[in-house]
């Protein structure tokens, strides 16, 4: 058999081995670390409060800011989530603790195939359920295409989380006289939490830095939200839109509001894991 | 004072007319009990007269269904999917399949204790014990502590943890996680309780000290335990009743008796190859 060889020649394959599984994951991070480093560098420049506290200046005039867009965002995540965690939740219990026939199966799988749907797609199935309806572009319309994003996601990291709760956790539930549904909702899901928190900081995380559903739904605004009902700004959108503008200061701004974006992010994702830590085991204790 | 079958029946109880159970005289009557996962039938017309107050253990080799057995006493066997189970299982008179009776309110009256300690990950020392009653909105207050006292008293737990009752149930060892799940089981007053290999995951010092526990818990309440360990049936056990799967891998009983009849004298040539180590 080959294979063997002399000590030093395997030390030295064994190290060529390492080295390359290392550059793997360098080149994996590299993008990553570029992007952030180039929003950071760009961005950090237009950073400022007129970028959160006011609206966007008139076409031509320099300043202004976006604030109408990060609220626009915030109530289109909220709107996303408030339609999609239910739904999302509640399917990722039934697949992981009914979940043992042909239709959970059925709509795992259709779960998985909406994961991998192109966004401007959702954006017209929202357009057409939605806006058409309506007649009008709204804030309504933008935070179902969200939450059509967000489902899939929540759907199937609250299933995964569930599945690693050990059965044991349940008998011993089952064996103390509690009902079915008492155990679930009282016993496996406590114990799954921090793995659904992620799910839905995944999911929030996804759909906050989406553009494409939003365009023909919420459709962007140089103002304050009207409501719900009508068309709303959001900062992907504001991003985007001053992106592809012919103006030094819009390029600016742009790099800024992405950078805000994606702290925000960040921050909400760091917050929330905190919180969901000590507060999870706090609270129960 | 309510009765038995009034525990047993729930909330159909107003329906039923309740009746004096009669007493024959002991704790668990099973009556041929087959036990099935889908077409396989797991266990085959068992009969067992698991007496009250009494420590009664289940030896046999791995796979002869002892595991199936007893989870058919507290009606857990039936979760599984394709799971069912055929006989009578009567607890004082009553039987544990008959119509009326809620699989739910069977296991408040026939508490388990499992192979691996299991408290709930998420909960306080406190909150484990306490969680039977709490979930089932049968106690809380002042009355649910004292209830978590006595029951971590009788599992010779409660000088461990007395000062850290809100620290969390996993910080504790695995002995002491195995007593919590019995302090656990107790707090809902149950008539039995079923221990599944309760000391296979633990070391010798923590076994002995469960084993102590069977001994004391047996004043007040009937016990039947599987265990692998033939020297701990023969120290817990008043009873012992020996399992071996069939020709067709169905687990029967091959002899039941006391103890140390089954030990030193066993009529079957089974039960004593097996228990001298000679399979299994």
């Amino acid at each position: 058999m080959t294979g063997g060889g002399s000590l030093a020649r395997r030390q030295k394959l064994s190290s060529v081995m390492s080295g390359t599984v290392a550059a793997a994951s360098g080149l994996t991070v590299l993008p990553l670390a570029l992007v952030l480093g180039y929003i950071v560098v760009n961005g950090a420049v237009g950073l400022n409060l007129d970028l959160i506290t006011h609206l966007p200046a008139p076409v031509g005039e320099a300043g202004g800011g976006m604030a109408n867009a990060f609220l626009g965002t915030l109530v289109l995540v909220a709107l996303a989530s408030a339609i999609a965690l239910p739904v999302g939740i509640l399917t990722g219990i039934y697949l992981s603790e009914f979940g043992q026939n042909a239709f959970a199966d059925t709509l795992r799988f259709l779960t998985d195939v909406l994961t991998g749907v192109p966004s401007i797609v959702i954006g017209i199935v929202a357009y057409t359920l939605v806006v058409i309806p309506m007649q009008s572009f709204s804030a309504l319309a933008g935070g179902v295409a969200l939450a059509i994003i967000m489902v899939p996601t929540v759907t199937r990291t609250t299933e995964e989380a569930l599945k690693r709760v050990p059965p044991t956790i349940r008998e011993a539930a089952l064996a103390l006289g509690l009902h079915h549904w008492k155990t679930i909702l009282l016993v496996v899901v406590p114990a799954g939490l921090g793995g659904i928190v992620t799910g839905v900081m995944l999911g929030i995380a996804r759909i906050a830095g989406e553009t494409a559903p939003l365009l023909f739904t919420a459709f962007g605004s140089r103002f304050w939200p009207t409501g719900l009902t009508g068309p709303i700004a959001a900062v992907p959108l504001q991003i985007f839109q001053y992106a592809i503008a012919p103006y030094q200061d819009w390029h600016r701004q742009a790099w800024a509001a992405a950078l805000l974006l994606m702290l925000l992010v960040l921050g909400l994702n760091l917050v929330v894991r905190l919180a969901t830590r000590t507060g999870f085991q706090r609270e129960q204790a | 004072m309510i009765t038995m079958y009034e525990r047993l029946v729930q909330d159909v109880a107003p329906q039923i007319p309740a009746k004096t159970p009669a007493v024959d005289g002991s704790g668990l009557l099973v009556r041929n009990l087959s036990a099935y996962y889908g077409e396989f039938r797991a266990i085959q017309d068992i009969s067992l007269d698991v007496q009250e107050h009494r420590v009664t253990a289940l030896i046999g080799p791995s796979g002869c269904g002892k595991s199936t057995l007893i989870r058919c006493f507290n009606r857990l066997h039936e979760v599984a999917r394709g799971a069912r189970v055929e006989g009578q299982v009567r607890l004082q008179g009553i039987d544990l399949y008959g119509p009326g009776i809620d699989p739910v309110a069977v296991r408040r009256m026939v508490g388990m204790v499992f192979q691996r300690p299991n408290p709930f990950p998420t909960m306080s020392i406190f909150d484990n014990v306490a969680a039977g009653l709490r979930l089932n909105g049968l106690a809380g207050g002042s009355q649910l502590a004292l209830t978590v006292e006595s029951c971590l008293r009788q599992a010779a737990l409660w000088d461990e943890v007395k000062d850290k009752l809100r620290q969390p149930a996993m910080a504790l060892s695995g002995g002491q996680q195995q007593r919590l799940c019995i302090a656990r089981a107790l707090a809902v007053d149950p008539a039995v309780i079923l221990m599944d290999e309760p000391c296979s995951a633990l070391d010798p010092i923590s076994t002995l000290r469960i084993e102590d526990l069977i001994s004391e818990l047996k004043q007040q309440l009937t016990i039947v335990i599987v265990t692998h360990n033939m020297q701990q049936a023969a120290r817990v056990s008043d009873y012992t009743a020996f399992m071996m799967a069939n020709e067709s891998r169905a687990g029967e009983i091959v002899e039941f008796g006391a103890t140390r009849t089954i030990f030193t004298n066993p009529s079957d040539s089974r039960t004593e190859s097996y228990i001298t180590g000679r399979f299994g």
